[in-house]
């Protein structure tokens, strides 16, 4: 069996902390497992909110930013330890599609710019007709017409269009994972849809994989295949995406899914929701549940220890202690088995 | 008035002379409804001139506000939202500038014609903002109450004392769900929920009449954004105040408005309570928009549409949808569809529906 696409087991990363800043140590990440396989292609939600760790995430696959602890492999292989050759390949395997798609741009030079640059860098295409065969073929991939596009300046697209072209940038490399940070955040509600059909159709036509990070559980709960939850730099949840949204189980992400505001005239809020005050937030859990302080459910034990993953159904893992016993009554599921998002 | 913030806070009373005796009040609603219209918008153009072409961003809309609704005006972006808050606010950055129209406020005073001191007089104490990037809009170096002090100091004469004006902001600060404590801390040490709720106690400090918040939980998570959200609703329910709501999420729209306006590029295309918008959109592109709302509750294929806005510094002869509607007939490519009433309390800007009238 060849070995998973992306495997990351372990992965920690710790902000600050040096000569000069003693003490104001930040963990953006911690503990963090996740495999993809290699086949077939999966759309694989990162979701939490401001400051849960998800970009950090998307960092460090893209490699912009190092490990503190753990291991990344792709394809195999620690992306740490590859050899240049190798670095290049990974370069090319996986690519990114950023939240803005109006910053990616230089606006001085025409949109063409951004896909020369590509086959000039990877040495795609010996001739300027074999370039323009595979720009026009990357272009149809998200629904735009070379001769209508190539030759207008940024300022001339709209949002929609910027975004697409960015992922028929991608789409150029034949990547075999694209970090999808936030794609649709920025984008018209009536243009998201063509986005996330276009994510669709490269998985299943064209075998890419995503790490769709969003902080919008709706659209990951439409395209994703698996889920993984993160409150502030740990794993809170993570299985399959219809078992995690449809059967929340962690106290947190059930009054995430009770915020989202439904659209449905019948279902408006009712009960107020409150945080409690920034003070009793800021507290520094240092051993336990990082989410005891906003917690309905809280018990004494929760601060002693962090809950490790237990599992409450075939690919579906919460960490929290209120499923301590379910676990206990379902032994094949383990902690650090890492099934979550590949099985 | 509420009782709250009269409460020990009459002096803002005094000076905003918003009691009005019977005679003066404002006209009522055309459709039957006994409200009272708090701002009327009648024909309002904006336009944003350029070498070529202007750009019209907001063009011929008309609506009412009345009092103490939550009006919630929704579109994509660039449809022209946020430009006609800011006209209502008269906060056009130039080179954007009224091309024509009314903004009466209490069936009285125009704030197109306004000028300067009578302006300023109008800003924060009849009609007041909470800005789209809360966390972007306080004074990194003044404390929370020396900003919220300063709004209140400029325009309410005679002046406030000190301790009044103290009592005051505590006041605000319990309406909108903030600790006392946050009263002397600088913008830095909240977090962005607070932030926010600092610009909406700003907003609601002189008692406004009405209320422009330009999407004040977009930069906002979720659950934080629900809080946000009820205090709004808060302010509403217990201060009477009217809440003009700019947004582009229908959810959000859906849990707060009582009514809303659907713009696309420039135009009012529908406007109807928020219940019918969602169940019974009647406009092709409000019916995208709703179509288009991803959920939690059911897993459906994406509804996919094609088509591109048009040149917003040539629009199309006829309906402005045109391009992108699936139900075009050869009169939309001809004649512009007035903003009508099909049913009562629903008006619609579409040549389908020429034949309810």
């Amino acid at each position: 069996m060849s070995p998973p696409l992306l495997d990351i087991q372990g992965a920690t990363k710790i902000y600050g902390g040096g000569f000069l800043e003693r003490g104001r140590r930040v963990v953006a990440l911690q503990d963090f497992d996740l495999i993809i396989p290699d086949k077939p292609a999966r759309i694989v939600t990162i979701a939490g909110e401001s400051g849960s760790g998800k970009s950090t995430l998307a960092n460090l696959v893209l490699g912009f930013t190092e490990l503190t602890t753990g291991r990344i492999a792709f394809e195999g292989t620690d992306v740490t330890k590859m050899s240049r050759a190798d670095k290049k390949v990974y370069r090319r395997h996986v690519q990114a599609v950023m939240q803005d798609p109006y910053a990616v741009y230089n606006p001085f030079y025409p949109v063409r710019h951004v896909y020369d640059m590509v086959i000039h860098n990877f040495r795609l295409a010996e001739t300027k007709e074999q370039a323009d065969a595979l720009i026009e073929s990357a272009l149809n991939i998200v629904g735009l017409q070379a001769k209508e596009i190539l030759n207008k300046y940024p300022h001339q697209l709209s949002g929609g269009q910027r975004q697409r072209m960015m992922i028929g940038r991608a789409y150029l490399l034949k990547p075999r994972l694209i970090v999808a940070d936030e794609p649709v955040s920025m984008v018209d509600a009536s243009l998201r849809a063509m986005i996330l059909d276009i994510m669709q159709r490269l998985r299943d036509q064209n075998g890419i994989s995503f790490l769709y990070i969003t902080h919008d559980l709706s659209t990951a709960y439409q395209i994703s295949d698996d889920i993984v939850v993160l409150y502030q730099g740990r794993i809170a949840e993570r299985g399959s995406t219809t078992s995690v949204i449809e059967q929340p189980k962690h106290p947190y992400v059930r009054q995430l899914m009770d915020s989202i505001p439904s659209p449905d005239p019948d279902q408006r809020w009712d009960l107020q929701v409150s945080l409690p005050d920034d003070e009793a937030l800021r507290a520094h859990v240092k051993s336990g549940c990082r989410f005891y302080p906003r917690c309905s459910f809280r018990m004494d034990h929760c601060l002693a220890s962090q809950p490790r993953l237990y599992a409450v159904a075939p690919s579906h893992q919460v960490a929290c202690y209120l499923y301590e016993n379910a676990a206990a009554a379902e032994p094949t599921g383990t902690s650090d088995d890492s099934a979550g998002a590949a099985a | 008035m509420s009782e709250e913030l009269n409460q020990g806070l009459g002096t803002a009373n005094r000076a905003g002379n918003r009691e009005q005796t019977a005679a003066e009040r404002p006209p009522v609603s055309p459709n039957g409804l006994d409200k009272e219209v708090v701002l009327a918008i009648r024909n309002l153009s904006v336009v944003y001139p350029t070498r070529e072409a202007s750009i019209v961003a907001v063009n011929d809309v008309s609506f009412n506000i009345f009092k103490g609704e939550l009006l919630g005006l929704i579109g994509e972006s660039g449809c022209g939202k946020t430009t006609t808050a800011m006209a209502i606010l008269r906060l056009l950055q130039p080179p954007g500038m009224i091309a024509g129209g009314e903004i009466i406020l209490a069936g009285k005073t125009d704030l197109v014609k306004l000028e300067g001191a009578q302006l300023q007089a109008v800003r924060w104490r009849d009609v007041a903002l909470i800005p789209q990037g809360a966390m972007n809009s306080l004074n990194p170096v003044m404390r929370v109450h020396e900003q919220i002090g300063d709004a209140i100091d400029a325009h309410v004469t005679p002046r406030m004392s000190r301790d009044e004006i103290k009592q005051r902001i505590l006041t605000l600060f319990g309406l909108v769900g903030l600790p006392a404590r946050t009263f002397d801390l600088y913008p830095h040490e909240l977090s962005g929920g607070m932030k926010q709720r600092v610009c909406i106690a700003m907003a609601i400090a002189l008692n406004p009449a009405l209320v422009v918040a330009d999407e004040p939980t977009s930069a906002l998570d979720v659950i934080v954004q629900r809080i946000v959200a009820q205090n709004l609703l808060d302010i509403k329910n217990r201060l009477g105040v009217s809440i003009l709501l700019i947004g582009h999420d229908m959810g959000l729209m859906a849990q707060l408005a009582d009514r809303m306006a659907v713009m696309y590029a420039g135009n009012m295309v529908e406007i109807a309570p928020a219940r019918t918008i969602l169940t019974e959109p009647l406009h092709p592109y409000t019916q995208l928009l709703i179509e288009a709302v991803p959920t939690i509750k059911t897993r459906k294929p994406l509804k996919l549409t094609e088509g591109l806005t048009h040149d917003l510094r040539y629009p199309p002869p006829g309906c402005i949808f045109q391009s992108r509607c699936p139900l075009v007939m050869e009169v939309c490519r001809r004649v512009r569809p007035p903003l009508k009433e099909t049913k009562p309390q629903h008006q619609v800007a579409c040549h389908l529906y020429d034949a309810l009238q």
